[in-house]
């Protein structure tokens, strides 16, 4: 029998990070998110691999340890929660400006403001949209179970690797908190110095040896002309991330009458919803994005076709329901239905508002 | 098989770990389970409950309204999750604290007098091992030997040495269960 545990979502996450190699981790503490700190301090991962552990002063002063960490080559990440991401968000902007590799895990409450401890998907905005100043795009993964809290840390590597671009797993309270089987990844090792240099010298800080050019890492540029060509050349690097990194689940959708737009715990919710309205004959499919950026647009379409409705679920006043309409583009109705403020809405209610809102509306 | 349980009490009582012992029991027999707090302000004395679902297929939502099973400890888990119980569902209860009795006639009701054996143990902490037990009597959902390996697996090395004591707990819950209305 392969080693399952059983694990909170954030305590997966955590155990991941140390597996996966993970060179630092600098975190405050914000419920829902805590035991992801709790949990690496607990287990001392710098007798283990190595790796460092820090309690920042501040979210502001962690954001820009990662910052520092990343600009070095290294494998570097944060969690927090929604006002502790919130205070992130220029850092978060400096990092992606400068075309670094990081990981960011966002357990999102109910906000605004300090808003609730409980869960919420309300964070989809700020995310996806942005959230720092400035045209930037993170790579934003989206898990649904504890196992892809545990997986999405090395592929949130690898992707961030791969583009030097920030990438963030974008849970919540429900994820983050529930326990659930898991089957963690065999350790890696760390990264030597030398090792770092091989692979990330051409860009990262990491000493200038005789004979190359020295490695600058800013977000500053004050001559226009060239800000603008940085610009265009992110611009190409999300274009080339939109084209290649989209990823998807389609449950049930052999051959739908109406479909669910979904991700994390709503996904989980509506898989539910699904099963109690085939009890009653109704024939639903749900598309569950994992990667909210870049965001499943053409399956969506592609869907749209097929189906007579859409409900996009999400413990939100309706957020990704407008990258749906925009996916959608007319060709059927589109409806949002979510719970919010830190309320979870339960399959039965989803399903009332297929029934209410896409089958007799 | 799919059991959707909800177990429901005061923080203090073992609510959590309970739901995490039966949890790892699952496990043990290689089914697929979930383990979903209620989390934030709780605490000693406040209230707190676990959704526990134990499934041979894949779990789809971790947020329930309706419970194969509600196992309440506290007269506010009465007042709330009463209602929750699917009709011919079960609803196992300590009367210790209970001033409202469940009125419904369209599910399984049974009590298990917890509070009271514990004390006559002299250990408070051996309570929701005595539910437990109680619970697996009337829905024997994962084997003794599981539950067993599960508390091996939940309780750190240290309090292995409490391990029989938990079993004893859970064989007096299962010899104190009482029906009190069977459909």
């Amino acid at each position: 029998m392969e080693d399952v545990k059983l694990m909170k979502g954030n305590e997966a996450v955590a155990e991941a990070a140390i597996r996966a190699g993970v060179d630092a981790y600098f975190g405050y503490p914000i419920t829902p998110q805590s035991e992801v700190i709790e949990y690496l301090m607990a287990e001392e991962p710098h007798k283990r691999t190595g790796m460092v552990v820090l309690q920042a002063e501040s979210e502001l002063a962690a954001i820009n340890m990662v910052y520092g960490a990343a600009a070095c080559g290294k494998k570097v990440m944060t969690s927090s929660s929604s006002p502790g991401i919130s205070l992130k968000q220029e850092g978060i902007s400096y990092i992606a400006g400068s075309e670094l590799p990081c990981l960011i895990v966002d357990v999102v409450r109910g906000g605004p403001g300090l808003g609730t401890i409980q869960p919420s998907q309300a964070d989809y905005f700020q995310m996806v949209k942005g959230g720092g100043h400035g045209d930037y795009r993170l790579i934003v993964l989206a898990p649904s179970t504890v196992q892809e809290m545990a997986d999405f840390v090395e592929l949130g590597f690898e992707l961030a690797f791969k583009y030097r671009n920030p990438a963030l797993i974008l849970s919540d309270g429900v994820i983050g908190q529930m326990m659930e089987k898991v089957v963690l990844p065999p350790q890696k090792e760390r990264l030597g110095d030398e090792e770092i240099d091989k692979r990330y010298g051409s860009w990262a800080t990491t000493g200038k040896k005789n004979g190359r050019e020295r490695n600058i890492i800013t977000s500053l540029e004050l001559k226009p002309e060239r800000q603008e060509a940085h610009n265009l050349h992110l611009q190409a690097k999300y274009k080339e991330i939109s084209e290649k990194e989209v990823r998807l689940e389609k449950i049930n959708c052999e051959n739908p009458d109406y479909l669910f737009v979904a991700y994390g715990s709503s996904a989980r919710i509506c898989q539910k919803a699904i099963q109690l309205a085939e009890e009653k004959g109704i024939k639903a499919g749900l598309l569950r994005p994992i990667t909210l950026w870049p965001f499943p647009s053409k399956e969506i379409n592609k869907l749209a076709e097929q189906v007579k409705g859409i409900l996009v679920v999400e413990m939100s006043a309706g957020q990704m329901v407008e990258d749906v309409k925009l996916a959608v583009n007319g060709k059927v109705k589109v409806e949002h239905f979510g719970r919010f403020g830190g309320m979870v809405h339960s399959p039965d209610e989803v399903l009332e508002a297929l029934e209410t809102k896409i089958i007799g509306g | 098989m799919t059991e959707e349980i909800i177990i429901a009490g005061f923080g203090g009582q073992g609510v959590l770990s309970m739901g995490k012992i039966l949890a790892y029991s699952g496990i043990m027999e290689n089914k697929e389970v979930s383990w979903m707090p209620s989390y934030g302000p709780e605490m000693r004395g406040g209230t707190a409950n676990v959704a526990v679902i134990i499934s041979d297929e894949r779990i789809s939502s971790p947020i329930l309204q309706n419970f194969d099973t509600a196992i309440i400890l506290n007269q506010q888990s009465m007042d709330k999750f009463e209602s929750g119980v699917k009709p011919g569902g079960l609803l196992l209860y300590d009367p210790n604290g209970i001033i409202r009795h469940p009125s419904r006639k369209d599910i399984n009701i049974y009590t298990v007098e917890g509070a009271a054996e514990a004390a006559k143990q002299k250990s408070s902490k051996t309570f929701n091992m005595i539910i437990l037990g109680a619970y697996l009597k009337i829905k024997p959902v994962v084997k003794m030997d599981n539950v067993l390996k599960g508390l091996k697996k939940s309780l750190p090395e240290r309090h292995h040495h409490l391990i029989p004591m938990n079993e004893k707990a859970i064989k007096i819950g299962m010899d104190k269960v009482k029906e009190v209305n069977k459909l």
